[in-house]
């Protein structure tokens, strides 16, 4: 894989050597994100949110496996497991706080990325494997946070865990039995409590996994580059390192110096007051809202009130799970040649739409379910599906683009011929070699 | 196919969707709209000042000592701290004689070891805060069916947090005289049913709980403060912050550290950064002649002029 002027490993020690030969590891690293992997070298910063949620996933798991020698996992005790891991275990505070907050940061950072995707066309040919994989990445995610956020066994644990899972008794006919299947029961209980802290805990294991397929994917055809024009020669890329670890680093301190703001000065900010009352089946909270990071789903799950054929109940969760489903058929519903939104101007008014688009279900879906919200989210429930399953299908076909650079040289180094001039012209050789 | 499919798809979940819009509005235009009582009457908390606010803010352990007095003697008669042990009271300044006597003056349950039945003893320092009723069905018997709630974490459980507690306290009002910011009169079926009392900081405007404290001087302050209502409202309100968040000033302490160390790596990456694309640049662009194509038309330069390498 990768780009034929790639640099090769070459063992700086004996050991790395002896190591090498027989299990050719730091060569696999060394290809994968070391000098052996030649990237773009006009990435911005929108490509640092992939690593950002590498690391995210990191923290959720080191940070997780502690919280879980502490945890108990009892519908009696889980609260109250909660509250000793806040006030007796050792920096337990700083652990769950982290933990929690952590979680939202890697919506934050996987929300920027999908969308930097969705902007550069990253989702296209030769990358559709990594986009699909990225997808499968974003369902488990949510499916781990879901689990996660019922653990602590508060109020909106409780409701929210019943609420979620009723959505899938909208299903006709098994609906039902799935739920009880799901639950373990007919309402959230011991049984559902055992169940997803067990798979809260095996999901982001399997995320890993998906992540290696995730970059290997990504690495058989390079990574894509604000300009979506294909590199054409080694004077278009750089290695990997020193120079985009250079950049992630930045980026990943600028990250951390947020989340720890976050975790230190506001860390229930984004929590829901009722998740620290215990909780209770038998008294319903006024509200109940999921986790911020499912606002705009839970806007869409909602906007559906009334029954067209299908009960209106239905339509809501058809329409929930297709919104995520489309996204893995964009490679085919937008087959424009041209990838980056920078030369596709009418593409571009429509992408930042749906950004905004994006935004209002998502405030939507953190308010209560009465007028005006339903409207707005109605409005907007109709755009986000126009958008990807009637605008860009007929866009890609009709829209006039912008020319593209003829490589990513030129348009990094605006057409300054001497520095752009291919390698071996008198311009290039007389530098001397100073690395 | 897919795009015939989708476009599809996507008229059939517009077209269900601005149903449901067009219905909605229908619905919503021929309404009539008139805010209900809790709308109109309920008023977001006021805006209180507390030592531990912000991100430098620290407990005032006097304050947190008078908010215990408040506790011990008003609140701890039908609200437990489950989560909070008499030795956590040494954080707020107290010494281990004077929390083994708050502790043995507070009956907590227990089985009496000779007979196996249920008793009380004197409180230990170990011993949590307990509640004062045998069981939550004695607690509801007591009052009209509300159980007063555990106040371990009520700062945290309640929107508003400190400040909707001490608002809540001191906002007890007349629902006969009460008149809102617009001067209306509170509408007759909002009125409290018995047992029950009218307080617009609380969302449906009636609450089980009687108002707690009534007058100044309910409690005698040990350092001398004035105990005017006000005054023992915040100081409760700033104890029940610390039994919710205990760790909050090594919190604050631990954070300014942490932020000040990754501005510095923030800085100092930044410049690491700027320093490797420097001379990425540089290296870039001598790299010319070390591409593996110039190599090659370097290597056959050499052999053609006869130059061994």
């Amino acid at each position: 894989m990768g780009f034929p002027w790639a640099q090769q490993y070459e063992p700086k020690s004996g050991f790395m050597r002896w190591i090498d030969q027989r299990l050719p590891l730091p060569r696999l690293v060394y290809g994968a994100v070391g000098g052996g992997y030649p990237v773009p070298r006009n990435l911005n910063h929108f490509w640092n949110f992939g690593v950002l949620a590498g690391v995210a996933l990191g923290i959720q798991i080191v940070t997780g496996i502690v919280l879980a020698m502490h945890y108990n996992a009892n519908a009696d005790t889980a609260f109250s497991s909660v509250e000793h891991i806040m006030r007796n275990v050792n920096q337990g505070w700083f652990l769950r706080y982290l933990h929690a907050n952590g979680a939202s940061f890697f919506f934050i950072v996987t929300y920027i990325h999908i969308f930097r995707g969705l902007y550069y066309g990253s989702y296209k040919a030769p990358r559709e494997m990594v986009w699909l994989l990225g997808l499968v990445i974003f369902l488990l995610m949510m499916a781990t946070a879901f689990m996660g956020y019922v653990l602590p066994w508060g109020q909106m644990s409780f409701w929210g865990a019943k609420v979620i899972t009723g959505l899938f008794g909208a299903i006709p006919l098994v609906g039902e039995a799935l739920q009880t299947w799901l639950l373990g029961s007919f309402a959230p209980d011991q049984s559902t409590l055992t169940r997803f802290f067990s798979l809260h805990y095996l999901l982001p294991f399997v995320i890993a996994g998906v992540i290696i397929l995730h970059i290997w994917a990504l690495h058989i055809p390079g990574s894509s580059n604000p300009t979506g024009v294909d590199v054409k020669g080694p004077q278009d890329t750089v290695p990997f390192h020193p120079y985009y670890t250079a950049k992630d680093g930045f980026a990943l301190a600028l990250f951390m110096l947020a989340l720890a703001a976050v975790v230190f000065f506001a860390p229930n900010y984004l929590g829901h007051a009722d998740n620290y009352i215990p909780a209770n089946p038998l008294a319903t909270p006024a509200e109940i809202v999921p986790e911020w990071y499912f606002w705009p789903f839970y806007a869409i799950l909602r906007s559906f009130t009334e029954d067209f054929i299908l009960p209106a109940k239905l339509w809501g969760v058809i329409a929930m799970f297709g919104s995520i489903v489309l996204l893995f058929f964009m490679s085919w519903l937008d087959p424009s040649p041209v990838r980056s939104g920078n030369y596709r101007p009418t593409f571009r008014l429509f992408f930042w739409i749906l950004v905004v688009d994006v935004i209002v279900l998502g405030y939507c879906g953190g308010k209560p379910a009465e007028q005006p919200y339903v409207m707005i989210s109605q409005i907007a429930t109709i755009y986000y599906f126009a958008h990807f399953l009637i605008i860009l299908p007929i866009l890609s076909k009709v829209e006039r683009t912008l020319p593209l650079p003829n490589s990513i040289s030129e348009s990094v180094l605006h057409g300054e011929a001497a520095e752009a001039a291919p390698y071996g012209t008198p311009a290039a050789a007389t530098q001397t070699t100073t690395a | 196919m897919v795009r015939i499919f989708g476009i599809l798809a996507g008229l059939g979940f517009v077209f269900v969707a601005f149903w449901s819009l067009l219905w909605g509005t229908i619905e919503y235009l021929g309404a009539e709209h008139h805010e209900s009582a809790e709308h109109r009457f309920h008023v977001s908390p006021r805006n209180y000042s507390f030592a531990s606010d912000g991100p430098f803010g620290r407990f005032d352990q006097r304050q947190l000592q008078r908010g215990f007095q408040v506790y011990s003697q008003v609140c701890s008669g039908c609200h437990s701290l489950n989560y909070v042990a008499f030795r956590n009271l040494a954080e707020i300044g107290y010494n281990e004689a004077e929390i083994r006597k708050i502790a043995s003056n507070v009956q907590v349950p227990d089985v009496n070891p000779q007979t196996g039945e249920p008793n009380t003893r004197p409180g230990l320092p170990a011993d949590r805060f307990p509640s004062p009723y045998a069981n939550e069905t004695a607690a509801r018997v007591s009052n009209h069916n509300a159980a007063p709630p555990d106040l371990s974490l009520i700062v945290k459980a309640r929107h508003g947090g400190a400040d909707y507690i001490a608002s809540l306290l001191t906002g007890y009002r007349n629902p006969a005289t009460y008149r809102n910011g617009e001067g209306e009169a509170l509408p007759a079926e909002n009125r409290p049913a018995e047992g029950l009392h009218f307080n617009p900081y609380f969302p449906n405007l009636n609450l089980a709980m009687p108002p707690p404290l009534t007058s100044e001087g309910q409690v005698t302050y040990a350092d001398g403060t004035r105990p005017t209502v006000d005054q023992m409202a915040q100081d409760v309100a700033a104890f029940l912050t610390w039994t919710a968040e205990p760790n909050l000033q090594s919190r604050h302490r631990a954070g300014l550290a942490v932020v000040l160390f990754l501005l510095a790596a923030t800085v100092l990456s930044w410049f690491a950064y700027k320093n490797v694309w420097a001379t990425a640049k540089r290296a870039v662009r001598a790299t010319g002649p070390l591409d593996p194509a110039n190599m090659a038309k370097s290597d056959a330069a050499k052999r053609d002029a006869g130059i061994a390498g």
